[in-house]
């Protein structure tokens, strides 16, 4: 294995990126689960790679994440998920330490309306206690109305969760990811896998047209994880789709609740959810039901209506006429609904499939897993010397005060320039976005949140378009959505 | 510009149509140091982007194009020394009319106006307001950005166009991807009645052989990557559409035109009294909002179906917050008015009795004849009243005379034919 020098634009230090005929790992699928592995991996003396068939990383089903990371205390006692989940929740406040993302411990409160649900929170808090979750609380309805009082008045009492907390998904991809990168990860985007062969004593990775011989693959390609193992062979795993839509609210509600607002769960879902996301913005869902489709991300009348319906049994106060934009994502689900984390018969391929919620919350924990599962596999992790010093948290004009934004803009005049101006995002920052890999129209909003206020893109989208232009020197015509086939403008056909 | 100064008479946010000729009702009224900051590279707001002619019949009693009536409006701001920083935005305005602009040029900077014209017009509802259910992918967009990549950009939204919404943008846009040899399938409204103006539907639909489907909506929206096709269905009296009867629409885009909202996230900022039918703030009849000093005029009050309007609307606000500068503003309002029977929204919410006002009012629904009734004081019949169109009413002293009250109710209610002729 040799090594080669990768030069980080941003730091100029340079990554070590270990660089042999035969690489060591390829990560198949670039959801948080794969950037979370591929981040871990990227602390090693390794040359991983890492494939994903969409333009830019976690905009398959983690870009409609709730974004919740969750206490753990509602995870089914007696599975994998279970047993991650907890882990999970502590390994992303470190995360978010390291790497900078945005991340807000504003816990969760799990309510109950009767009898019955009143009994089942206390079990629910004894599964907690066992499980080590931190902090759980009853709360009876005193409590409920002081701390939220727009709660519904017919709640009879609550299970605080106060280690939940709520990130941006996308943002986590971004921020696990490009510190990967700098720290030498071969970043694959656009590259779907098309096979994969058993050669000799290795595997051989087809995408996009390149051979990749690797010494170990994960197949972390969620939804169509399936679709990926059988390419070795394996026909036992089978993965199927649950849908989630979810509903985004105008800011205007920011506030309205401060915890994520939990029902009583049923044996099979954890329902709708009241969630105020890490941008201060109310989002309502999800749903869940399963679909034969695995590219139907279509929301729906009877979805919306239950959504809002089950939201305002909890919080009374939201309403249809507040909603900004709705999404649809679909959760990845294995036959007993856990995570399948794995070797399988195949020597070097792995399995890291059916990993639905609380996925994101476990991702960091399946990460840690992954590495377990590799060094018993006979592979050498051998930790690196230095690591690169992850890259700061990309600035937020609208987090700054007036005077700390004088003196940016004072330095660079971009970050006077605002493009957005519902979320109030400056031509710095999407230059900053871009700089750091955003080649699409979502991937800029996802990192910037430009568009995704209440005017959806009405004021920036031709603004942001441009830039995105510029930056690739390209016409308009050329800047797409979300990746190929999803172009927003076309070329005039002049007649002469 | 080179820089801004520290003070300023009046500091108009937005320089469209209605901050210029709030800028022309400044100068009239002797303020003579006024910014105007817009966040385009130039003045002229959304008339920049509407190339098509119609603008100015009342105003300047000519028809003209989108950007000639703008340019009017500049002309007659040429000459006066006003400061118009572009390219600006306007982060706040606090109650002590210190405003902070952000610019590429000149960074952040303070300000102090002596009085402020809100003049940031309005922006489009989006799908996600209405929640069509279906996938989404790009080729969805709302007509207004369709204008901009068309008529500024010299870029097409796509091949095939659905047109949602029968707004005044939703026509004009309709004709002008005609006349681009893009294919208009059809405009559907979900209301029985059109949104636009009449002269709109003859012109831009009729006139191109574009279906209009009334009491219809857009039920689903199909593609992954691209918009693929569109399921239309009609809709029952409740609005509510009927499932059993739906057609699908091959389409790479559909444009929604399902209305404006004014732009008030500044005035809320400030605390400014909105009101919830309008979404604009409330104002007196020197259109001044609930904080001293600080005006509104145009679509951020409330929605316009004519520019010519924005601009009366605008100078008066304009004029007046020209006369807070300087140090003679007018007496205060006395009587509030109040929406009755048929009646959405007023503006302004409060007159007085003592000078001449022209009060604009929005109908719930259409009348063919009707009484116009202002309190007890005064009556006028009135033909044709739609939602669409805007009834102005002139409420002159001599109506007031001998009323005595503090509020008055406007109603407009069904006449019959042989009792009033």
């Amino acid at each position: 294995m040799g090594t080669a020098k990768v030069t980080c634009a941003r730091c100029a230090v340079g990554g070590e990126r270990y660089v042999g005929t035969v690489k060591d790992v390829a990560i198949v699928g670039g959801g948080v689960v794969g950037c979370a592995i591929a981040r871990e991996l990227s602390r090693y003396r390794l040359d991983v790679c890492l494939f994903e068939r969409e333009v830019e990383v976690g905009f398959g089903t983690s870009k409609a994440n709730s974004g919740i990371i969750h206490a753990g205390h509602h995870t089914t006692p007696g599975t994998l998920k279970a047993d991650l989940v907890w882990r999970g929740n502590r390994l992303w406040r470190d995360l978010s330490d390291d790497l900078g993302f945005g991340f807000l411990q504003n816990g969760d409160l799990t309510v109950a309306f009767n009898e019955e649900e009143l009994q089942t929170i206390e079990e629910i808090e004894e599964i907690g206690v066992q499980r080590g979750v931190t902090g759980l609380e009853l709360w009876g309805p005193d409590r409920i109305h002081r701390k939220e009082p727009n709660v519904s008045r017919d709640a009879l009492g609550a299970l605080l969760g106060p280690t939940a907390a709520v990130v941006n998904p996308y943002e986590a991809c971004f921020a696990l990811i490009d510190d990967a990168v700098d720290n030498g990860l071969d970043l694959r985007v656009g590259a779907g896998v098309d096979d994969i062969e058993v050669e000799g004593d290795h595997l051989v990775v087809f995408a996009e047209g390149d051979r990749t011989p690797v010494r170990a693959v994960i197949n972390a390609a969620g939804l169509f994880a399936d679709r990926v193992s059988r390419m070795v062979g394996l026909d036992d795993l089978v993965i199927g789709a649950r849908r989630g839509e979810e509903y985004l609210l105008d800011r205007r509600l920011a506030g309205i609740v401060e915890h994520t607002i939990f029902p009583c769960p049923t044996p099979t879902s954890k329902g709708v959810l009241v969630i105020p996301t890490f941008d201060g913005t109310i989002m309502v869902g999800p749903t869940a039901d399963p679909v034969d489709d695995k590219e139907d991300l279509s929301t729906t009348t009877e979805g919306g209506d239950q959504v809002f319906e089950r939201a305002r049994r909890l919080v009374p106060g939201i309403s249809e006429r507040d909603c900004i934009a709705e999404f649809a994502g679909l959760r990845a689900i294995a036959p007993d609904d856990d995570f399948v984390i794995g070797p399988t018969s195949v020597p070097g391929f792995f399995n890291v499939a059916g990993i639905q919620s609380p996925g994101l919350t476990a991702a960091p924990a399946i990460a840690e897993l992954v590495v377990g599962l590799l060094t018993t596999s006979g592979l050498d992790l051998d930790p690196k010397p230095e690591l690169v010093t992850p890259a700061p948290r990309p600035v937020r004009v609208s987090e700054l005060t007036v005077p700390e934004l004088e003196m940016l803009a004072f330095r660079d005049c971009r970050y006077a320039h605002v493009v957005c101006r519902c979320e109030l995002v400056t031509e710095g920052e999407i230059a900053d976005a871009i700089d750091r890999g955003a080649r699409s129209l979502d991937g800029l909003k996802f990192r910037t949140r430009a568009g995704m206020g209440r005017c959806q893109g009405g004021f920036c989208t031709s603004r942001c378009m441009q830039l995105l232009a510029d930056a690739q020197d390209v016409p308009l015509s050329d800047v797409t959505k979300r990746g190929p086939g999803s172009w927003i403008v076309r070329e005039r056909e002049e007649v002469v | 510009m080179t820089g801004l100064s520290v003070r300023y008479d009046v500091v108009i946010v937005g320089g469209g149509p209605a901050g210029m000729s709030a800028a022309i009702g400044a100068l009239e009224a002797g303020a003579d140091r006024l910014l105007i900051v817009d966040r385009e590279i130039e003045v002229g707001g959304i008339l920049n982007q509407c190339i098509h002619n119609g603008f100015g019949l009342h105003h300047f009693g000519e028809e003209l194009t989108g950007p000639e009536y703008a340019s009017r409006l500049l002309e007659e701001l040429v000459g006066h020394e006003i400061d118009i920083a572009t390219d600006s935005y306007v982060l706040d305005v606090d109650a002590l009319r210190t405003v902070t602009i952000a610019s590429p040029s000149t960074g952040i900077t303070r300000v102090q106006a002596g009085a402020v014209v809100l003049a940031m017009g309005a922006r489009e509802r989006t799908r996600g307001a209405i929640r069509i259910p279906g996938t989404r992918p790009a080729g969805v967009m709302t007509a207004g950005l369709a204008q901009k990549f068309v008529n500024q950009l010299g870029y097409l939204p796509g091949r095939r166009a659905v047109i949602l919404g029968s707004g005044d943008i939703g026509l004009i846009m309709a004709r002008r991807l005609a006349l681009e040899d893009i294919e208009v399938p059809g405009v559907f409204e979900l209301m029985p009645h059109a949104n636009g103006l009449t002269r709109n539907i003859v012109q831009c639909l009729h006139d191109f052989d574009i279906p209009l489907h009334l009491s219809t909506t857009v039920v689903g929206i199909e593609g992954r990557d691209r918009v693929e096709a569109v399921t239309v269905a009609p809709v029952d009296d409740q609005l509510q559409p009927d499932l059993s009867r739906t057609e699908r629409i091959e389409c790479d885009t559909l444009l929604v035109s399902i209305g404006l909202i004014p732009e008030n996230e500044l005035s809320a900022k400030l605390g400014l009294r909105l009101d919830p039918t309008t979404g604009g703030p409330i104002v007196s009849s020197t259109m001044e909002t609930s904080r001293d000093g600080v005006f509104a005029a145009g679509n951020v009050v409330h929605i316009h179906d004519l520019v010519d309007f924005v601009s009366e609307e605008a100078l008066l606000a304009g004029r007046c917050a020209g006369e807070f500068a300087t140090g003679s503003a007018r007496p205060a309002d006395n009587i509030h008015l109040v929406p009755g029977a048929n009646v959405a929204s007023i503006v302004p919410h409060t007159i007085s009795s003592d000078r001449e006002h022209t009060v604009y009012l929005r109908v719930r629904r259409s009348m063919e004849r009707s009484w116009l009734r202002l309190g007890d004081v005064y009556e006028k019949r009135l033909r044709y009243v739609v939602p669409a169109e805007m009834v102005s009413l002139k409420v002159r002293p001599r109506f007031l005379e001998h009323f005595h009250g503090d509020s008055l109710r406007i109603d407009i209610e069904p006449r019959d034919e042989q009792g009033d002729e």
